[in-house]
């Protein structure tokens, strides 16, 4: 690393490792107006801050890094999603964008930019913007964009330590879009994304009682504080049912350290929960909780692809942490707004 | 003219055309062994090299859909079978591209296990069923990394050409 001058090198280690996906708007890489490209298809995730990103293939990197710009790219349209309304207790940025991709199925914006507006996307934090944004690539966005804004200013500044100016780009007056999606989320109930594919999302009622034998809190869409706090309200002084395995993963040593501090992580243990390391967990199925055969995941991570989890013969749903810890208690799917 | 292989359903992600848990082997030369790895008996018989050259996976909606890894096309590639697909999901599509990795993109496509079809310049013929279908083109961009043999040889006479500027 030092010799090649690389100084933004995130091993492998409990303070600033996690996530890249997490670490990156974390330490203020990523800005409002940037374009950014990475070898992963979540790299849409940094649209929360007001870029253009997107995700491509190895070789591709390996060109861009020799040239200094990506040859492969045209500039895409973009669908205009207009979100407003309060969300309803335990309904979030999750649901939303759940709801949002089985609406516009899974290769509904395909070569498109998804582009959020409206008061609800206003008001919301920077982390739910980043699930938002995170999650349109299952709708087969190129990205998923929410214009800067004072929130962007305020959490690049208050979070992730940025002191130089923070220009924000923001849509001309007269852009076209391709199309227009309203949303009201004030009846939003909590969705849920049913096995095999993402845009198969239904409401979490639908398929309450459900058995589960493993409960996924983490990955680059749902492993943020504010994530980890939603879980814990619901676990705290509960325990997690008896056959079912609940695992927590922060997206970042600077997230597990936070929810440490807060107590969030005892809450988890003193559940039942078994706390791990910061990172993506068994999100991909390669490791630290790939599922047995038969066995059924639910999960706030992004996928639910046949053997997503590591086994072609188990399943995988899709939900909020909230979601996720009210079905730990229960060992079955369970919606907390009805409960 | 060549052989549908096989016909596979809509929203073939790549964790289908190349499990997550051999994301560790990356080598073009290493990858083709694990194509399909869960489909046991497609995977076999490619590794038993029953599909010549030019053999081609019909796809459905959304082919290559979920994560940028490259080991699904690299997989492939090895086999050198060409995918035709009703649509392809973007990432995929550019390292098809990228790769060398024959796509085709057919939006009307019918084709069944065993059928032959013949792709022309801008249609796909299904010999079997006597029926043809149109492509959709790809952007002008996108053909000249094609015709240079795939991104690797088109960066490098970009970089040539800058070198000698």
């Amino acid at each position: 690393m030092a010799a090649n001058g690389i100084t933004k090198f995130h091993d492998i280690r409990g303070d600033v490792g996690g996530i890249c996906h997490q670490i990156l708007p974390e330490y203020g890489y990523v800005r409002p107006g940037f374009v950014v490209v990475g070898t992963d298809s979540h790299t849409t995730t940094h649209g929360a801050l007001g870029a253009f990103s997107f995700g491509i293939g190895a070789t591709e990197m390996a060109s861009a890094w020799s040239l200094g710009y990506a040859v492969n790219i045209e500039v895409p349209a973009t669908i205009k999603v207009v979100v407003n309304g309060e969300f309803p207790p335990f309904v979030g940025p999750k649901d939303l964008i759940l709801k949002i991709i089985g609406t516009l199925t899974a290769q509904g914006a395909n070569y498109k930019v998804l582009e959020f507006h409206g008061d609800t996307i206003r008001k919301m934090s920077t982390s739910g913007r980043i699930a938002i944004c995170n999650m349109s690539v299952e709708a087969g966005a190129t990205s998923g964009i929410v214009p800067g804004d004072e929130e962007t200013v305020r959490y690049l500044r208050e979070e992730s330590g940025v002191k130089d100016a923070i220009p924000c780009v923001v849509p001309d007056a007269d852009a076209t879009y391709e199309r227009v999606v309203e949303i009201d989320v004030s009846k939003l109930e909590p969705q849920i994304a049913c096995p095999h594919t993402v845009d198969n999302v239904k409401p979490v009622q639908e398929v309450a009682g459900t058995k589960v034998q493993q409960i996924v809190i983490g990955s680059c869409t749902n492993g943020r504080l504010d994530d980890l706090a939603a879980a814990a309200d619901i676990l705290r002084g509960k325990k997690v049912a008896e056959g079912t395995r609940m695992l927590v993963f922060p997206a970042s040593g600077k997230i597990f350290a936070q929810a440490l501090d807060k107590g969030y992580l005892h809450d988890f243990m003193k559940a039942g929960a078994v706390v791990m390391n910061s990172g993506c967990g068994p999100c991909l199925g390669v490791h630290e909780g790939a599922l047995g055969d038969d066995e059924t995941a639910l999960s706030t991570t992004n996928r639910n692809f046949k053997g997503r989890m590591g086994n072609p013969k188990s399943q995988v749903y899709l939900c909020s942490p909230s979601v996720a810890a009210a079905s730990a208690i229960t060992g079955v799917i369970t919606d907390p707004s009805k409960n | 003219m060549a052989k549908v292989i096989i016909k596979l359903e809509n929203d073939i992600s790549t964790d289908d055309i190349y499990p997550g848990r051999y994301m560790a082997t990356v080598l073009p030369s290493e990858t083709p062994q694990f194509a399909f790895a869960d489909r046991t008996d497609f995977n076999t018989r490619l590794r038993a090299k029953e599909f010549p050259a030019g053999s081609i996976i019909a796809g459905g909606e959304n082919f290559g859909c979920g994560s940028s890894r490259e080991q699904a096309c690299s997989t492939l590639k090895g086999y050198d079978v060409a995918v035709v697909a009703k649509s392809i999901a973007r990432i995929f599509l550019q390292n098809s591209i990228n790769l060398g990795l024959q796509v085709v993109l057919c939006p009307g496509l019918e084709a069944s296990e065993g059928d032959d079809l013949q792709i022309t310049e801008d249609r796909v013929l299904n010999m079997t069923t006597g029926n043809s279908f149109g492509q959709v083109k790809l952007p002008a961009a996108r053909k000249g990394i094609m015709d240079a043999g795939g991104l690797i040889p088109y960066t490098r006479k970009l970089l040539m050409a800058r070198a000698r500027a």
